[in-house]
């Protein structure tokens, strides 16, 4: 068991099934509160499969086993009393393509509040505002609140579903690839956007942009066909990694 | 920014409603099974004691429908029914599916545009109408035709208008749809690989259509003509109007499809208005006639699409 | 386009044209004759006046509260079930034994004839339920209907909440939301346009609906004083009129008014689909 307190999420031996096809294979993991994590790894390694037990997101696929422990705070998550809607509150999700729901900005960032019983407007309003200055997109739409969010740009989407996130106060952060879809230039913001928001929380990010992992992250994890191969800080990952696979992979000589 | 026990409170709500929301929609759910089985129910409890007294066979080839006297043939509509339906295939089928070929095939995009809203409106027209229609339009038409053309060789009672033709007409417009609507989707749904294969070895556009597209479309284009029969088994109002509801069997061969004629549908909608007890009782074993064949055409239906649809895939 | 064909293939071709022709030109024919018989004959007297004789003079106002009593009765009961029915099978549920039997009864259900349901509504509505229906009433033949128009509703809304992006419902569970509240606050909202395309073609089949009216409705010409008490609809009182009274004026007439509704209906029906496959496919673009 982990004693250190300040580690956030903690994995054992953890295992995952798609119906009888293994995704995840005895990953084992720490990871630390208030620091970013990047995971790498070729195309259906299982990135997302590890990202989405996380929050439990793979409850709504069918046939789906875990197997092994699963600690957020300390607290088995894959236990059948578990509270799947607070764990999910408390561990946020951004995904790959911006998925704004077809209202108002406004009622897009207090959707996440409004559902945890905010009906006070002064509360919601601050809420609203605090998130999307958090998520760096305040300036940008501070008047136009009540517009569609299907009208702003993909970047800016983005951004608005990292603010959605984050008004619901969540302490971790998953993101699926989250520029993926995105232009350089809205890409940067919201790396920059990142180093703000790890003096909060603590971010796992899933990328297939070397550079970016490099940049942002403290720890990052390499998946190969469902096994965490290699898992150590930023830094040695690509500077020393342990594993020839490793090295080929961030080189652009896997394959 | 909150507090956990204001929280946990708020939480409360929602987490009650999950709980009673789920059984509430499977009650929803389960309606439509759960009236299936009351309408067989219904139809059997009342209908049934008429048929077993009477004998089923006894019923379905009797020819005199007299239920006031306790007699209760039914082979008059149900021939009535036959005739009437294969009329309407007869003529509704390479009306509808030449329709649907043109629609997937050859129409251009703006004409097939202007069409299949009219194909929806024609679907959507209430029976009364056509009926009416029928009466003023076919009826008087075919009142010409029997009392010009043709009045040497019908019988005077041949020569009324109300007619099987009438019927068969009426039903092949009202059915059109149907076939229509299927048959496109089954068209459109062969993969584009047949055409062009087709194609690419020299074959016409009109041969691709009937040696690829249409057997590769057979399952469905077959499921649409089980669909529009049954529609047309089924059919009441617009028959009512047009048909004359006489029982009685037509006897002079071909010449009949100029006779008026009776249906299962027509006779129980028209007697249950005035019936007796014992008379809604042999309204209802008609009923049961009625639901069983139907119930037979669709089950094929559903049947077959299911396993056709998995062999297309 | 294609080439036109030559010889043999030429007369093939033709006919199919002239079969896509063929059925634009009956609907023409039918509506446009229906129209021309009767347009002459509505007037504002004729909307708002009682009948008089059976319906062979006078007007159809009662028949026109009657069909819009009937219709609203048939949707508050019809659609919450309907609709129910498809977020069950769309949202709680995966496929399996039970599913399979839904949607064969469902299937079934749609291909039932109009009759059957008119004596299925008389033995169990109007007489057996009878002390509560008062037997031949607006709420006999709204029961009767809802069982009628429930597949059109169930199989539209299914359609219309299977176009909801996945995307949405993770991310509003991922942020915590419940079930219901993802299906009731995102879910519902979007697929709306779609849903209510399924209640309003339900309506209108409630409305070209006469046989099983026949049988459950009672034919009442006067105004309805509450759900128990009998009505007619429009459909019934073109049939009753035309057959019974043989005043065809009267009954063109009112062909009129149901071909303005059927058409109205229509028209709002692809109206809200169109709306539906917009504004799902702005939001599944960026997938
Ligand atoms: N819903 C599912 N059902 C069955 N198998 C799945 C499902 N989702 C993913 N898989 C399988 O699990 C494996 C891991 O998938 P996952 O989506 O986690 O990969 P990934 O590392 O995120 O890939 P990518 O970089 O392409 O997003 C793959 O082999 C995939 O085929
Ligand atoms: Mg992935």
């Amino acid at each position: 068991m982990p004693d250190n307190n300040n580690i956030k999420v903690f994995a054992e031996k953890l295992n995952l099934y798609y119906g009888h096809t293994q995704a995840l294979k005895d990953i084992n993991i720490c990871i630390k509160e208030k620091e970013i994590t990047a995971l790498i790894g070729p195309s259906g390694c299982g990135k997302s499969t590890f990202l989405r037990t996380l929050n439990r997101m793979n409850d709504l696929i069918p046939f789906v086993t875990t197997a092994g422990t699963l600690l957020i705070d300390n607290q088995d998550i894959n236990k059948p009393d578990v509270d799947v809607v607070a764990l999910r509150k408390k561990v946020g999700m951004v995904f790959q393509s911006p998925n704004p729901f077809p209202m108002s900005i406004f009622e897009n960032v207090a959707y996440g509040p409004k559902i945890h019983g905010i009906k006070d407007k002064d509360e919601l309003s601050y809420l609203v505002l605090k998130s999307l200055k958090e998520a760096a997109l305040w300036d940008e739409v501070k008047d136009q609140l009540n517009k569609s969010a299907l009208s702003l740009s993909g970047g800016q989407q983005q951004r608005l579903c990292i603010a959605r996130v984050l008004a619901v106060e969540p302490e971790i952060l998953l993101m699926d690839e989250p520029t993926s879809a995105l232009d350089p230039i809205s890409t940067l913001r919201i790396e920059e956007l990142l180093q703000e928001l790890k003096k909060q929380f603590t971010i796992v990010i899933v990328t297939h942009n070397m550079q970016q992992a490099a940049r942002v992250s403290h720890v990052t994890g390499f998946f190969l066909t469902g096994e965490l191969l290699e898992y150590d800080l930023t830094e040695n990952i690509f500077t020393k990694p342990q594993h020839k696979k490793t090295e080929d992979y961030i080189t652009g000589r896997f394959g | 920014m909150l507090n956990k026990k204001k929280l946990n409170k708020r939480l409360v709500l929602p987490k009650a409603a999950e709980a009673i929301i789920r059984p509430i929609l499977f009650t929803s759910a389960l309606t439509a099974v759960f009236v299936i089985v009351l309408i067989a129910f219904f139809i059997f409890q009342k209908g049934w004691p008429v048929i077993s007294s009477y004998g089923l066979w006894n019923m379905l080839s009797g020819t005199v429908w007299q239920p006031t006297k306790e007699i209760y043939g039914i082979l008059p509509m149900l021939t009535g029914t036959f005739y009437i339906t294969l009329i309407a295939l007869l003529i509704g089928i390479p009306f509808g599916l030449a329709t649907a070929i043109y629609l997937s095939e050859i129409a251009p995009p703006r004409t097939a545009g202007i069409i299949r809203p009219a194909i929806e409106l024609l679907a959507a027209i209430p029976s009364v109408i056509y009926g009416l229609f029928g009466i003023v339009v076919i009826n008087t038409f075919m009142r010409y035709l029997q009392r010009g053309l043709l009045s040497g060789i019908l019988p005077p009672d041949y020569q009324l208008g109300y007619s099987v033709l009438s019927g068969g007409i009426v039903l092949a417009i009202m059915i059109l749809p149907t076939i229509i609507n299927i048959a496109e989707d089954s068209l459109k749904a062969v993969p584009r690989a047949y055409k062009e294969a087709a194609l690419a070895l020299g074959s016409t556009h009109i041969q691709t259509i009937f040696r690829v597209l249409i057997p590769a479309a057979k399952s469905g284009i077959v499921s649409a003509i089980v669909l529009a029969m049954g529609r047309s088994i089924g059919e009441t109002m617009a028959l009512i109007m047009v048909i004359g509801n006489v029982t009685a069997l037509p006897q002079h061969g071909l010449l009949s499809v100029f006779a008026p004629s009776s249906s299962l549908t027509a006779t129980i909608a028209l007697e249950m208005g005035y019936a007796g007890p014992q008379h809604q009782a042999a309204l209802f074993a008609v009923g049961i006639v009625l639901f069983c064949i139907i119930a037979l055409l669709n089950s094929f239906v559903i049947a077959f699409t299911r396993r056709g649809g998995q062999q297309q895939l | 386009m294609m080439t036109r064909p030559k010889g043999k293939e030429r007369f093939i071709y033709l006919f199919l044209v002239f079969s896509g022709y063929a059925t634009l030109t009956i609907l023409c024919v039918i509506m446009g004759y229906i129209f021309l018989k009767g347009i002459g004959h509505v007037s504002l007297d004729f909307l708002t006046q009682s009948p008089r004789k059976m319906g062979a003079e006078g007007g159809i106002f009662p028949v026109i509260v009657g069909t819009l009593y009937f219709v609203a009765l048939t949707v508050l009961i019809a659609a919450p079930i309907g609709v129910g029915a498809a977020i069950y099978l769309n949202e709680y549920t995966r496929e399996g034994t039970i599913t399979k039997i839904i949607r064969f009864g469902t299937e079934l259900l749609a291909g039932i004839p109009s009759i059957i349901f008119g004596l299925f509504g008389y033995a169990f509505f109007v007489v057996l339920l009878g002390d509560f229906t008062q037997g031949w009433s607006l709420l006999s033949g709204a029961l009767t209907a809802t069982c009628m128009v429930l597949p059109t509703i169930v199989r539209t809304s299914e359609e219309a909440l299977k176009s909801v992006p996945r995307a949405l419902r993770e991310a509003s569970l991922a942020l915590g939301a419940t079930k219901w509240q993802t299906i009731y606050k995102i879910v519902l909202p979007t697929g709306l346009p779609g849903i209510l395309t399924g209640i309003i073609l339900g309506i209108g089949r409630a409305i070209g609906e006469t046989a099983a009216l026949l049988l459950t409705l009672g034919g009442s010409l006067l105004l309805p004083q509450s759900i128990f008490h009998g009505t007619r609809t429009l459909s019934m009182h073109l049939y009753m009129v035309a057959m019974e009274t043989g005043n065809m004026d009267a009954a063109f007439a009112t062909g009129v008014i149901l071909i303005i509704i059927v058409l109205l209906i229509n028209f709002t029906a692809n109206y809200l689909i169109k709306k539906l496959i917009n504004r799902n496919s702005t939001a599944a673009i960026r997938r």
